[in-house]
């Protein structure tokens, strides 16, 4: 009596949902992205430099790291000339160990979009777990986790990432800093930017954890995980997006920063902003090429990417539409 | 006659709503407790149907969320099928209770989650429940559930925004039934549609009982509603139960003067054009209860002793003039 009978006679298994991709190109965010010029130009722009940046050893015209290939004498040719002393031409000019500008910021922005796209990850996986734990239970794991944020957002990131460096400079040993340094900055970042990623997801979380659908799967007797992986998460997915774009851009720009500061990556591996560190040495004596197109490529490459995060932004909220 | 299916024993829920402690020792301030539910206690048979109705603030929601185990009772005692539910959610026993009852929500947009295709709302019952099930199977299954609540298996690719109030809500009874209970709590199921919708749920509700012999504590604030739905009303007033008693009993005699006061108020066709009785007052702040009966500032027949002491609930009805034989102020 109690069990439900019901003849297996016409109803059909629901069908399969429509693919990924037809359902991308239909979606209210494809065509919101169609519509913005701003956005169209950032993600050409965006996708070039990534491009560009995977594709290095492929594209680049010389193996800037590669001392057999480099003619000393070279050094210092100005960009769109041949060198005065062998065949080699170079489109942005040649520095002053005769690498290829262009192709050192062909490997430069490698290593500056790696650092920057593994912290941002880390950063997010960090902060989205303990926004997760904080907004879900409440109580003290909320307070003791939040106000760590607190007071890690009153410094700024920079600080906090020079700080971890300094710390894993001294417990590091010397002879693995080298290959090490580049883990070191992306952990460095990440950690200097997990606290906004934490409020945001908390604040999302309180929000959806009150909601019904909630409640039902907890009358189910759905595990907490389970609720806060499969319900929570995908709701408050959108948010982070888009913060994460911002985050992106900003972590590159950080990256530049620590780089130029000398405490980046070590000279083996130059990211944008150690060739801007070097650049400007030169800056005064006329070379200007050697700092303009890497900072030029350093502008474009946040800007692009900033640009995107605020469309996103936009085109995520529903009062704008 | 059986044992009743859920026994509910002078239940009672009190929230905390004290400011926070820093604030309470500064400001010398004594902790604050809001009494939602006191002393409620009512037992719903197999197969039946169970109404609470009451204005908003009475603790109909609050008995839902206890019912189901959302919420920890203050005190007292719920049994279901004879086993005491009063550890919530929590404990061996409770977990096999669970796939026994289910509930269904007010707001099915807010119940649904909105970043899930329907196919996996309806089947997520089954996946807690009967985990070893196969997909193609589960499938289905959530196909015939579908269609059992009047949808297409096709609508299972969609997504919750893409319906209609009343499709939500179907939606909703059928992961309600997904895994098979014999007990739904309903929390208003009707009141977020409009009327001719109201009824097409009703009575799709209606049907299901029957078919599978499902128990219904069916939470509205609309008496015809729950006259059509219900084999007893408890009606609620500030927590507490005030009446109880069959649709029959309760619509043709009512004895409590604020079921009187609220079947007035019910809009009725043979009453164009004759004047009827406002509800007068407001429900008072469960902060600040009334000294006494909680009606007394709003009964008519309020005397002395209403204002001092406690009515109990006797035969069905909660109130010192029907225990005097007054009916009249």
């Amino acid at each position: 009596m109690s069990t439900l009978d019901i003849s297996p006679a016409k109803p059909l298994p629901p069908p399969r949902p429509p693919s990924r991709l037809r359902r991308i190109l239909d979606s209210d965010i494809f065509w919101s992205w169609t519509q913005s010029p701003v956005a169209v130009g950032a993600t050409v722009v965006a996708l070039t430099l990534i491009l560009v940046a995977l594709f290095a050893p492929l594209i680049a015209p010389y193996d800037p790291f590669n001392p057999a290939t480099l003619t000393l004498m070279d050094g210092f040719t100005p960009p769109a000339s041949k060198s005065a002393f062998s065949d080699n031409w170079f489109l942005m000019g040649a520095d002053h160990q005769a690498r290829d500008v262009l192709s050192t910021i062909m490997y430069g922005s490698r290593v500056s979009l790696f650092v920057g796209v593994m912290a941002t990850l880390f950063a997010i996986v960090l902060g989205m777990g303990l926004g997760l734990a904080a907004g879900y239970s409440g109580g003290m794991v909320d307070a003791v986790i939040m106000r760590i944020a607190d007071i890690q957002l009153s410094f700024p990131a920079i600080l906090i990432a020079l700080l971890i460096f300094g710390v894993a400079k001294g417990i590091l040993p010397a002879n693995q800093q080298e290959s090490l340094a580049i883990w070191v900055l992306i952990l460095a970042i990440g950690l200097a930017n997990w606290a906004q990623f934490a409020r945001t997801v908390r604040g999302a979380t309180m929000v959806e954890r009150e909601k019904d659908y909630v409640a039902a799967a907890r009358i189910m007797g759905v595990h907490p995980v389970l609720i806060l992986f499969r319900h929570i998460l995908p709701n408050v997915l959108g948010p982070v997006l888009v913060i994460g774009t911002i985050g992106l851009a900003l972590a590159i720009i950080e990256e530049a920063t620590l780089s130029f500061l000398g405490v980046g990556v070590p000279p083996t591996q130059p990211s944008l902003g150690t060739l801007i560190r070097i650049g400007q040495q030169f800056m005064f004596s006329g070379e200007w090429w050697i700092l303009f197109f890497p900072a030029v490529t350093l502008v474009l490459l946040a800007l692009s990417v900033n640009l995107l995060g605020d469309w996103l932004r936009d085109a995520l909220n529903p009062k704008l539409r | 006659m059986t044992a009743p299916l859920l026994d509910v024993r002078n239940l009672s829920r009190d929230f905390d709503v004290s400011r926070p402690w820093l604030n309470r020792k500064l400001e010398g301030l004594e902790k604050v407790y809001l009494k939602a539910v006191q002393d409620v206690s009512f037992s719903v048979n197999r197969g039946e149907t169970f109404a609470l109705v009451g204005e908003s603030g009475s603790g109909k929601s609050t008995i839902a969320r206890l019912i189901v185990g959302l919420l920890t009772p203050s005190a007292g005692e719920i049994f279901f099928d004879g086993q005491s539910l009063a550890q919530g959610l929590s404990g061996a026993e409770a977990r096999r209770l669970r796939r026994r009852f289910q509930m269904i929500f007010q707001d099915p947009l807010a119940s649904l989650n909105p970043r899930w295709r329907v196919t996996d709302i309806i089947a997520e019952p089954l996946r807690v429940f009967e985990g070893g099930m196969p997909a193609p199977a589960r499938r289905q299954r959530v196909g015939e559930l579908l269609t059992l609540v009047g949808m297409a298996p096709e609508d299972g690719v969609k997504f919750p925004h893409q319906f209609s109030g009343g499709q939500r809500q179907r939606i909703a009874i059928a992961r309600a039934l997904a895994a098979n209970p014999d007990f739904i709590v309903c929390d208003e199921p009707t009141s977020a549609l409009d009327v001719s919708v109201q009824a097409q749920i009703l009575n799709l509700m209606k049907k299901l009982q029957q078919e599978f012999g499902l128990t219904y504590v069916f939470i509205s604030h609309n008496l015809q509603v729950v006259r059509h739905m219900a084999n007893q009303i408890g009606v609620l007033y500030l927590g507490r139960l005030v009446e109880v008693g069959t649709p029959a009993r309760l619509f043709e005699a009512p004895r409590h003067p604020y079921t009187r006061m609220l079947l007035d108020a019910v809009p009725d066709i043979e009453m164009t054009g004759r004047r009827r009785k406002k509800v007068e007052g407001e429900i008072p702040s469960p902060l600040s209860p009334p000294s006494g009966c909680p009606f007394h500032p709003r009964c008519p027949l309020a005397n002395d002793r209403g204002r001092r002491e406690m009515p109990l609930l006797l035969d069905g009805v909660a109130c010192h003039a029907v225990e005097e034989g007054r009916t009249r102020p």
